[in-house]
């Protein structure tokens, strides 16, 4: 019986290839679309990570020796004996190989991304010959040593002990830097008087764009997020429509004497097969996808770490389950509903025909409901959304409840348009596409939820990026920074730059309490720096001017929103009172801050000194200028900061992130468009019979394909209306709600009407191409065929 | 997971090992082990053995303010040797583990350190006798000596006075742990007064008491069955003190041994089954806090209490060491160490 | 005794409230014998074949064939009846488009676990089927549907055959010839048969008539 069954049931598919085609290209689509959106998302934050960590980058505080040179191993044990918990780094490259020696012992966890497996041995890695912890490609290269494959190792980067790695690198007894623990004991040695020589460097200064591209993750992980959605729409309008098809088989079958349970477990079967398939081909296919994007990503990361990052994709074994089961899940939700639904269905077709419309239209109320419903919730978490959860939740309601609610606002827009048609065409037309509405509800859905994706994400990239580029004028303005260590070097720089720049900017700061916030407040000189560069998000009249002449203070928005202040308030620093002229963005700090002017500052905080300098000057001078200043003054070159590539490096990266974010844009505008093609080929064959009468009363085939075509765009048009909004509170939930709750600041939203068109162009072309094929199949309809209608009712 | 967890791993099987500290019954290949009728040589045997795969140098006090409050504290340098040889440099072959602990009736402050032998970071040095791990040190010449450890929230500097001679446990300081013979070599410097300066949180507390300072050696110490150990030293208000310890055997049974230590320093060893400790209440991690602890021979029958019952030492290691109180047939103070209960 | 029917009481519920549709039936059939049921539209006679056929279940009464009441099995017992004991033909045919001819022939057989060649050959030669063996169902005209239908129905010999106005959507002239064919193999397969009719010649040929009205014998 088995047999047989299955043999009928595959038959299908044989005899309707196109419909198998459509099924497993839906499925294999929707897995490709998710699986692509994660590898490059999950690629490039591995490759954030794994240089970040190799590096300790932006985490830990460093010591090194101010003229640059190798440190001493007595130094280091002197240190720890005075109770500075540092662990010490040597670094060097053999073969082309970056090696880093570290002291495990002593490092902060998360040093150095080794994990133990088996074939790694304590005594071994401490002692003897020592082991090397990399990936085989690094290992090839250095064919002479022990290694142990770590795959989730930096490219490139040869982990080891600081024993091993001071023997291979030549460096007996040197160690280049010292990471300081972030958690130090009591009653510890001032640094000065146990290792004079060497010198703080902060991890401060990378945390600001880190702490950026944490956001901007964020927001890729939501992205990623959309494209689920949209890709278990598909599957599902896949899966609906295969059992659309074949109902009246279903039927037969069960009237014949196939069991509902045998023939549930078997079409259950049937479809985790074609999703285990298309799910490996959909795999496969976004792994083409995001290997093609990847590259230029791993470029720019190189050149930002200066530390190799893969350029190729790696296919992780995390991928291929998410993928599969994206695929084998996906398909398992939408085939519960479409089993569950023929288990319901009554074995004998058109017994109660009222009962099932009566069933049909109660669920269309209880759709409306649940889609209205989710929408009041979403509107509600419009205004008091203040978390993370209820970021997500908010979004997750506005996604379902808008995609629920689709099918019924395009009804009742029919239903409008409807009783506005003049001719009998005109009435047809617009009572026919209604008619249509519900097997096309899944595809429109699709498309909906794909442009508002679109919409959203082209929102939340493009305001990023726009604010991203702003933060990094404001703050990376000057050309050089450099730091000094005390009031003469301070002196001596301020007298050798002088003359050899267009500004000499001081950066002195000081922790302070503002409104119960530890803020961080800075003296700054009077210069177009400032006013040119930093964007205010709310200020009064002439805020600069008045805040350069020691009346007013500027707050951060952090500030700003945690202490509950705006513009106007008062607010005392070190017992004298300011007024807020204005607040800034600050994107990425995580505590308060606040600027004030250089001459109230120096009155305030008498014993606090600059310890950085911002020089403008011709960008082409830098090199030689950092040369000579150290030649004149002696500080070391190590103390300046050629801010300007910095700036430019990191722009090039996102960039490049930008990039990949729009391709993957079009394609999931692709996907939803072949959702599209899918539903009107699988509606085209039902159709014959509603279109014969139309074309018996007089309308040619080709007008009927024409009118196919037409009613595709038109409601493509249709959803994309609705799409607008929908995207355009989805990008205002990303950047006001869940960015707000995770780092505390508000991402500016942008609007980009041009973009907005584009892509409004896009969804109706992907609808135009996809009702193409079927609308020439209609039109190329044999009159047989039509007429067959008549002549085989009962 | 990195490296360093790979090396605590391995660390685990030669010090105590998270999983009922079994691993103290490795076996012990290349290294020495203990033999009976030990004959000691001092100062040479306060410095390290590191042909021996474990050891320990182990300090526990219990302190009194000025305002009766009750404090205890603990220095503690474990040795742990990866082969049986001292090495030099970075391959030398030697580990080193510091814990730092001070104890308050409410609060209990922890740290922990590691360290590799043979660059001097770490190390012990016999004459003039000198054991430290970064700034944590003990040193003197074990008539006198100074202390000093800290932590991020603690930190201390002491200074200790020997009161009476150096005791030897077991037969002569061969310490026998499981009925298949597995010991020690093991002898304390019971007789510490001790004072000096707590810095806490809250400020600097000036604290005077007496120390406990233990001394031990092996190779191999816990037999295969046993997976952790209840330990007391216990300081009576008549200048007497006890030494016990119960080691918990996987078949449910206990393997005790005991000193009693006379106010002069005279020893009586004792043999399993002559101490007997009974837990009879246990905090909320489920290791008990109160204990009655019987010595038929001596007329003791005590009950010992912790003063902070949350003295759980949060290191790569965990296990709980507080200082606690004597009630019963004898009062007074001591500490109590409790192992394999995690 | 093949089939016995017994007070067989349907009720549908309705939007305009419940309507009975059959209201206490009693019928009997044996072993070779045939019985067409007549009545208007909406009498209830498709209603009461597809209750004998298992396709839906009474609200009241008995339905027992072969010594047991099918109104007490449960779907799955009742698909095994409809797989081996009882045959229907329906009015659309209800062939599977997806499968050749010879496949939806011996479709119901394989069903069954009754493959028998030589039977399905026998049919399908006394059909006429033999030249469109390797054809798909749409690929015939209506009358040739109809006797797939019939021959794949009697594949596996089937106790009882049930037919719903099987000669309905052909002319008369195939018609006729078809009720021939059908009525030989039933009586050569020593079946009952049963079937729904609006046609006075078709129910004449029939050794009982029964006719329906209003949901009760009339």
């Amino acid at each position: 019986m088995t047999k047989a069954t299955l043999q009928a049931l595959l038959s299908h598919w044989w005899r309707n290839p196109l419909q198998l085609f459509t099924l497993l290209a839906g499925l294999a689509l929707a897995t490709a679309l998710w699986s692509g959106v994660q590898a490059v998302n999950a690629e490039a934050r591995a490759s954030y990570d794994a240089a970040a960590a190799t590096l300790g980058e932006g985490q830990y505080d460093r010591l090194v020796r101010r003229d640059g040179q190798p440190i001493a191993q007595d130094t280091y044990v002197t240190l720890r004996r005075a109770g500075w918990l540092v662990s010490p780094v040597v670094q060097g490259r053999l073969n082309g190989v970056r090696i880093v020696g570290v002291e495990p012992l002593t490092a902060p966890s998360g040093i150095g991304p080794v994990a133990p497996q088996e074939g790694t041995d304590v005594v071994s890695f401490l002692t003897g010959d020592g082991q090397l912890f990399g990936t085989a490609e690094t290992a090839s290269r250095l064919p002479d040593y022990a290694f142990v494959i770590t795959p989730e190792a930096a490219p490139g980067t040869a982990v080891t002990d600081i024993g091993v790695a001071q023997r291979l690198l030549g460096k007996p007894e040197q160690i280049d830097t010292l990471i300081v623990l972030p958690s130090q004991p009591m009653g510890r040695a001032a640094l000065a008087d146990v290792a004079p020589d060497l010198m703080r460097q902060s991890a401060q200064g990378g945390s600001d764009i880190a702490r950026l591209t944490d956001s901007f993750h964020l927001n890729l992980t939501a992205f990623g997020l959309l494209s689920f959605a949209v890709g278990i729409f598909i599957v599902n309008g896949a899966i609906g429509l295969a059992f659309e098809q074949r109902r009246p088989v279903v039927r037969t079958l069960r009237a014949l004497g196939v069991p509902l349970r045998r023939l549930i477990v078997l079409m259950g079967a049937e479809l985790m097969l074609f999703a285990l398939v298309a799910g490996v081909v959909g795999v496969a296919l976004g792994y083409v996808i995001a290997a093609l994007l990847l590259p230029d990503v791993a470029a720019t990361l190189r050149g930002l770490y200066g530390a190799d990052v893969s350029g190729n994709l790696q296919l992780r074994p995390v991928w291929w389950l998410s993928g599969l089961g994206i695929a084998l899940g996906g398909t398992a939700i939408a085939a519960c509903g479409a089993l569950y639904q023929l288990a319901q269905m009554p074995l004998l077709a058109a017994a109660q025909p009222r009962a099932l419309a009566m069933a049909a239209g109660r669920r269309a109320r209880v759709q409306g409901q649940v889609a209205l419903a989710l929408l009041a919730i979403a509107g509600v978490l419009m205004f008091t959304a203040n978390g993370l959860i209820s970021g997500f939740v908010l979004h997750a309601t506005l996604l379902i409840g808008a995609a629920l609610a689709l099918p019924l606002v395009l009804d009742r827009v029919l239903a409008g348009l409807s009783s506005l048609a003049k001719t009998m065409t005109a009435q047809w037309f617009w009572a026919d596409t209604r008619q249509q509405l519900p097997g096309l509800s899944l595809a429109l859905m699709a498309l909906l939820l794909a442009m508002a994706a679109n919409v959203g994400v082209s929102t939340m990239v493009s305001s990023f990026r726009l604010t991203f580029t702003d933060f990094l004028d404001q703050r990376l303005a000057s050309e050089l920074y450099v730091q000094v260590e005390d009031a003469a070097q301070s002196d001596a720089l301020v007298a050798f730059a002088g003359p050899r720049t267009n500004a000499i900017l001081p950066i002195q700061s000081t922790e302070v309490t503002i409104a119960g916030q530890t803020t961080e407040v800075f003296g700054t000189r009077d210069h177009a720096t400032y006013r040119d560069n930093w964007v205010l998000l709310q200020a009064a009249a002439s805020a600069w001017d008045s805040t350069f002449t020691n009346d007013t203070i500027l707050i951060n928005e952090q500030l700003s929103r945690r202490a509950g202040l705006d513009v106007g308030d008062l607010v005392q620093v070190q017992g004298q009172d300011f007024s807020i002229a204005g607040v800034y963005g600050d994107y990425g700090n995580p505590i308060g801050q606040a600027v004030i002017g250089e001459d109230v500052f120096a009155i305030l905080f008498p014993d606090v000194i600059p310890q950085r300098f911002g020089l403008r000057m011709d960008p082409a001078a830098v090199p030689d200028f950092v040369k000579e200043l150290e030649q004149a003054t002696g500080i070391p070159a190590a103390q300046s900061v050629d801010q300007a590539r910095i700036k430019a490096i990191s722009l090039a990266i996102f960039e490049r992130t930008f990039t990949v974010t729009t391709a993957l844009n079009v394609l999931t505008l692709a996907v939803a468009g072949f959702a599209i093609l899918m539903s009107l080929l699988t509606l085209a064959t039902m159709r014959v019979p509603q279109l014969a009468p139309a074309w018996a009363m007089g309308m040619t085939r080709r007008q009927l394909g024409k009118l196919e075509l037409l009613r595709a765009m038109m409601l493509a048009v249709l959803t994309a209306i609705v799409a607008l909004p929908l995207g355009l509170a989805l990008a205002w939930a990303l950047l006001a709600v869940v960015n707000v709750a995770a780092f505390g600041w508000r991402l500016p939203m942008y609007l980009f009407p041009l973009d907005y068109v584009r892509l409004g162009l896009f969804a109706l072309l992907a609808a135009a191409l996809a009702a193409l094929w079927p609308a020439r199949r209609l039109a190329r309809t044999p009159p047989a065929d039509l007429l067959k209608v008549f002549s085989n009712e009962r | 997971m990195n490296v360093r967890m790979l090396l605590l791993l391995c660390w685990m099987p030669v010090a105590m090992q998270a999983q009922g500290f079994a691993g103290l019954g490795t076996q012990a290949e290349g290294f020495s082990v203990p033999q009976p009728g030990p004959v000691f040589d001092f100062p040479t045997d306060h410095g390290p053995h590191n042909d021996y795969r474990i050891e320990w140098w182990y300090l526990t006090a219990n302190l009194k303010a000025a305002d009766g409050t009750e404090y205890g504290l603990q220095w503690t340098l474990f040795r742990s040797a990866l082969a049986p040889e001292a090495g030099a440099g970075w391959t030398a072959p030697q580990l080193w583990m510091g814990h730092a602990a001070v104890t308050t009736p409410n609060d209990h402050y922890v740290s922990e350190r590691f360290a590799r032998g043979g660059i001097g970071q770490a190390d012990v040095i016999a004459e003039p006798f000198a054991a430290w791990i970064d700034d944590w040190a003990l040193q003197g010449d074990w008539a006198t000596m100074q202390m000093r450890a800290s932590g991020p929230e603690f930190a201390y500097d002491m200074a200790l006075t020997a009161e009476g001679p150096l005791v030897f446990h077991g037969a002569d300081g061969f310490s026998v742990k499981s009925a298949a013979g597995q010991a020690s070599y093991y002898y304390s410097q019971p007789f510490f007064a001790i004072e000096g300066t707590l810095q806490l949180p809250d400020g600097d507390i000036a604290v005077t008491g007496n120390a406990w300072l233990d001394r031990e050696w092996s190779s191999q110490p816990l037999a295969d069955n046993q997976t952790g150990w209840d330990w007391f030293s216990l300081s009576f208000d008549d200048g007497a003190k006890l030494m016990g310890f119960r080691l918990q055997q996987t078949d449910g049974a206990n393997f005790t041994s005991a000193t009693w230590i006379n106010p002069q320093g005279e020893t009586t060893p004792y043999s399993d089954g002559a101490l007997e400790a009974f837990p009879m209440a246990f905090n909320d991690a489920d290791v008990p806090v109160r204990w009655q602890v019987t010595l038929p021979d001596k007329g003791v029958d005590v009950t010992v209490a912790a003063i902070n019952d949350n003295a759980w030492m949060t290191t790569s290691v965990p296990y709980w060491e507080g200082p606690v109180t004597v009630s019963g047939s004898h009062s007074g103070v001591g500490y109590l160490e409790m192992t394999g209960y995690d | 005794m093949l089939l016995h029917v017994k007070d067989i009481h349907k009720t549908y519920h309705t939007a305009d409230g419940p309507f009975d549709v059959l209201r206490g039936i009693d019928l009997t059939l044996d072993a070779g014998e045939t019985l067409a049921l007549t009545g208007e539209s909406g009498s209830g006679k498709s209603t009461l074949l597809h209750l004998i056929g298992g396709l839906d279940t009474p609200d009241a009464g008995q339905i027992v064939l072969q010594d047991r009441d099918i109104a007490t099995l449960d779907d799955t017992a009742r698909a095994a009846l409809r797989r081996g004991t009882v045959g229907v033909v329906f009015q659309q045919f209800n062939l599977i488009p997806s499968l050749r001819i010879s496949d939806n022939i011996a479709f119901q057989a394989r069903l069954a676990g009754r493959h028998d060649p030589a039977w399905i050959a026998t049919l399908t030669d006394r059909m006429g089927l033999s030249a469109h063996l390797s054809k798909y169902p749409e690929q015939l005209s209506g009358g040739q549907q109809q006797r797939v239908a019939i021959a794949r129905t009697l594949a596996p010999k089937p106790r009882l055959v049930l037919a719903d106005e099987p000669t309905g959507n052909l002319d008369e002239a195939t018609a006729s010839t078809v009720m021939d064919l059908m009525l030989e193999l039933v009586s050569e397969a020593g079946a009952g048969l049963l079937m729904v009719t609006h046609s006075q010649a078709l129910a004449g040929r029939m050794s009982r008539r029964l006719h329906l009205k209003a949901g009760r014998v009339a």
